[in-house]
């Protein structure tokens, strides 16, 4: 990136957060457009793209339109819940070719509030490939991909459910340290176990919750930024890639992600390291998806995510600051979590975080994925 | 009966469907490369080579991964639960969905040998499904 443009963001917020009765999706994402703007000290006249994703359609256009904005930028991208973190590329490519200037990045779901989440996916055209192939035979989508990759994973590798439950307890603590976080009361690993079981090995507390909310982020060029509000925060590495829908056939691996290509484009060429990272933000649909992409991230061998993250080395205290917020598992999750990703690495690099702050954090990594292991994006954001 | 989601074959899946209510497993080849591939599509993904061809399966396969739904994904499987649904391997090398059924959950295992079984789900559609070999 050294040769083009370099883009920083200048403000991230959420909306309302947890049950947010009386609102609609594109209220939430306004509202926490208009907080990300005064952050960063702009206005709706200095917007020129907008990236928006929520499970409508067409959801960039509804947003310039709801929000009175004239872009000559728009991008709906909707590859399931990183969906916001490949805008974030899409808005750099876009800004470093002078496509527009000031990018605004929005999400928003009442899925709570709606009780919509079905855990057979949302329905689709019954002469769909999944609805031929899969959805007769009674599948969640996307639990039971995820139920299935760690039943693989512990045929493998002879990962334990205790080491799953691991992850929401790290979760757990880490929510306790954020006041933002929607489950906030003590969790064990027994009481992980105990939950009710769904999709055999994944437990109710091993899936991510339940929420309303959105969320917004704002990106412009490093030049601009450094004339706003915010301490810029750099987008330094950057790296998607796709291979399915929601019927993974034709691939072999279940265990082999793409994480790790993603992973080492992204670190490539933000020049860092694993040691450089001081705080990872994995999208923690599953506890058992953390592990895995733990695994493909590099922070351990394939076959070792589950010894790894027992004894508290990704909990507060730990030797690996992970999903600070308390992530989808008890910070929230409001269909999709990629923005709140981006949100709170953002915040702790800036070191707005309170008693969950890292110290000194200065390159954080963002890890999404989508539907069944379809599609997977790396960045890398820097401090300026 | 009538709130199972079930397939609306399509003229590329049509053979398939029609097959199993004959009771076979059939997959598709290609003439050309000789790939397989599942599920059906008009032309080869390897090589795009059109059109393809349709082998009948032994019906044997090995458990690649499997689930256990304790909760029903839908209104039709609400008094199936506890049901298993696994990713099947044929012998013939391409990867399907189905449920392992007349067997204990308990029973199922990665690895374990599978044989198909023909589940007649509505006057049109017939169902593979799978029986522990």
């Amino acid at each position: 990136m050294s040769t083009r443009t370099e883009v920083a963001i200048v403000a991230v917020a959420e909306s309302d957060l947890g049950k947010t009765p009386g609102k609609n999706a594109a209220q939430l994402q306004a509202q926490a457009a208009r907080r990300a703007l005064v952050e960063a000290g702009l206005t709706l006249a200095d917007v020129d793209g907008v990236f928006a994703h929520t499970e409508g359609i067409y959801p960039s256009l509804l947003m310039t339109e709801y929000l009175g904005v004239k872009t000559r930028y728009t991008d709906s991208t909707s590859a399931g819940g990183l969906s916001n973190l490949m805008h974030v590329v899409h808005a750099i490519a876009a800004i470093q070719s002078g496509l527009c200037e000031v990018a605004l990045i929005t999400y928003g779901s009442t899925q709570a509030s709606d009780a919509s989440r079905r855990l057979g996916g949302i329905p689709e055209d019954p002469r769909s490939p999944r609805s031929q192939f899969v959805t007769p035979y009674g599948q969640m989508t996307p639990l039971g991909y995820y139920a299935m990759a760690a039943h693989r994973h512990m045929y493998q590798y002879g990962t334990t459910s205790e080491q799953m439950a691991e992850v929401a307890v790290a979760a757990r603590k880490w929510a306790q340290l954020n006041p933002k976080a929607y489950r906030r009361e003590p969790l064990t690993v027994d009481e992980v176990l105990a939950s009710p079981m769904i999709a055999e090995p994944l437990h109710v507390r091993d899936c991510c919750l339940v929420t309303d909310g959105g969320g917004a982020v704002i990106l412009t060029s490093l030049e601009r930024a450094r004339s706003l509000r915010q301490k810029p925060v750099r987008v330094i590495g950057a790296a998607e890639s796709q291979s399915h829908h929601f019927t993974p056939l034709g691939v072999k691996d279940w265990l082999d992600t793409g994480v790790s290509s993603t992973a080492r484009a992204a670190m490539q060429m933000a020049g860092v390291t694993h040691d450089d990272l001081d705080v990872v933000q994995i999208y923690d649909h599953f506890t058992s998806g953390v592990i895995q992409a733990l695994e493909d991230l590099g922070f351990c061998k394939r076959g070792e995510g589950g010894s790894f993250v027992t004894g508290g080395r990704i909990a507060p205290g730990g030797s690996l600051a992970l999903n600070t917020s308390g992530g989808g598992l008890s910070y929230g999750h409001p269909g999709m979590f990629g923005i709140f990703l981006i949100i709170e690495a953002v915040r702790q690099l800036r070191g707005e975080c309170g008693q969950r702050q890292v110290r000194d954090a200065k390159v954080s990594l963002c890890q999404g994925a989508s539907l069944v292991f379809s599609a997977q994006t790396t960045l890398i954001l820097g401090r300026d | 009966m009538s709130d199972r989601p079930l397939p609306m074959p399509t003229d590329d899946t049509k053979v398939y469907w029609e097959s199993a209510k004959a009771g076979k497993l059939v997959i598709q080849q290609c003439s050309s490369c000789g790939a397989r591939q599942f599920y059906p599509r008009p032309f080869c993904i390897v090589c795009l080579a059109e059109p393809m061809d349709w082998i009948e399966a032994s019906g044997i396969g090995t458990i690649y991964t499997y689930t256990v739904n304790h909760r029903p994904a839908n209104e039709f499987m609400k008094d199936k639960t506890p049901y298993v649904v696994a990713a099947i391997d044929l012998d013939e090398g391409v990867r399907m969905i189905a449920n392992v059924v007349d067997a204990s959950p308990g029973d199922v295992k990665c690895g374990a040998r599978v044989r198909v079984k023909f589940e007649k789900a509505s006057d049109e559609i017939t169902l593979p499904q799978f029986t522990l070999a």
